[in-house]
């Protein structure tokens, strides 16, 4: 089992993003420079927070024609494991691997501090390990993360059961309060309808260890290692 | 020579917070009769084709591809010659 993560020019939690899944997984992991255009030996990709392209023209846009991101959205299609953190799910938003797009932060801050969100739909390869409606605490570091979507694309949305984690209260209330950014229902990370394709303004790589002041994070990782052993083992049988 | 003067704007509908933020400005400075003010960006690429349709034609490809993020902006842009 092997998880890629990429780096773009401008990419700044590659190094967290490998740091927390060699620790929590004890998998392999390797860096995937964004003009590479063989994945074929990794089982998870990974698409780290940070400033691709320093954030010019509009976040994610220019990253997602990078050489490497045709062989991720290939990969995505057939089924492959592809999470996008922070500027990762702008990328993937950008691509057009999930719906919707980011818009400045309702108060114009760039934002970061611990949020908690609350697991809508656990029954994901990313999220297995949750309970439903279970609340994580995690944290967010992201100027443009005020998700938009249309109705009726949000309705689909929610009919697929797409819509992962919101923002929520200690509590695991959705207030108004509670939604730092001002995303359309507090949506804080989105899959697509396959839900092999995960994105999420949270950095778990930030709460994956008792140190960092929450380990809710690892849950993500250890839910895809699960997955993939799963899939391997299906595979060989 | 071509220049094309893109303007990109939010769509309807979709919140522009520093479009709010700037008409809060301009009240607290005692304009009166600002209804709202909406944020975009403008562009211009100069081209080096010689044919003005196809000079759209690029424009449009440009747009659709990257330069607008068709779920949240709208755009329109102007083509004009440049005389050297």
């Amino acid at each position: 089992m092997k998880f890629g993560v990429v780096v773009f020019p401008g990419s700044n939690c590659d190094y967290d993003c490998w740091w927390a899944i060699k620790k929590v997984t004890g998998e392999k992991v390797d860096f995937i420079w964004h003009k590479e255009e063989n994945i074929e030996e990794f089982d998870c990709i990974v698409l780290p927070g940070g400033f691709s392209y320093g954030d010019y023209l509009r976040a994610g846009a220019i990253a997602r024609f990078s050489p490497v991101m045709r062989k991720v959205k290939e990969f995505a299609q057939k089924g492959g494991l592809v999470i996008g953190i922070c500027n990762g799910f702008q990328i993937l938003l950008e691509a057009g691997l999930l719906p919707g797009a980011m818009r400045k932060n309702k108060n114009l801050l760039f934002i970061c501090k611990y949020t908690y969100i609350k697991v809508e739909n656990n029954l994901t390869p990313f999220t297995k390990l949750f309970k439903k409606g279970e609340v994580a605490k995690i944290p967010i570091a992201h100027f443009e993360g005020n998700y938009y979507v249309d109705e009726k694309t949000l309705s689909e949305m929610k009919k697929n059961n797409q819509i992962i984690f919101r923002y929520c209260n200690k509590e695991g209330k959705i207030t108004e309060d509670s939604n730092p950014n001002g995303s359309v229902e507090a949506i804080a990370g989105i899959c697509n309808k396959g839900k092999n394709v995960l994105g999420m303004m949270p950095h778990p790589e930030r709460c994956s260890e008792a140190i960092l002041g929450s380990e809710d994070g690892k849950l993500i990782w250890e839910s895809i290692k699960i997955s993939l052993a799963k899939e391997r083992a299906e595979r060989i049988k | 020579m071509f220049n094309a003067k893109i303007y990109i704007s939010l769509k309807e509908g979709v919140s522009d917070p520093q479009g709010v933020t700037i008409k809060h400005a301009l009240d607290s400075l005692g304009y009166k009769g600002v209804k709202k003010v909406k944020t975009g960006k403008y562009l211009q690429v100069e081209l080096e084709i010689n044919d003005k349709e196809r000079v759209k034609e690029e424009i449009e490809d440009m747009c659709k591809k990257i330069l607008v993020n068709p779920v949240i902006e709208n755009y329109t842009y102007k083509i004009e010659e440049i005389k050297e």
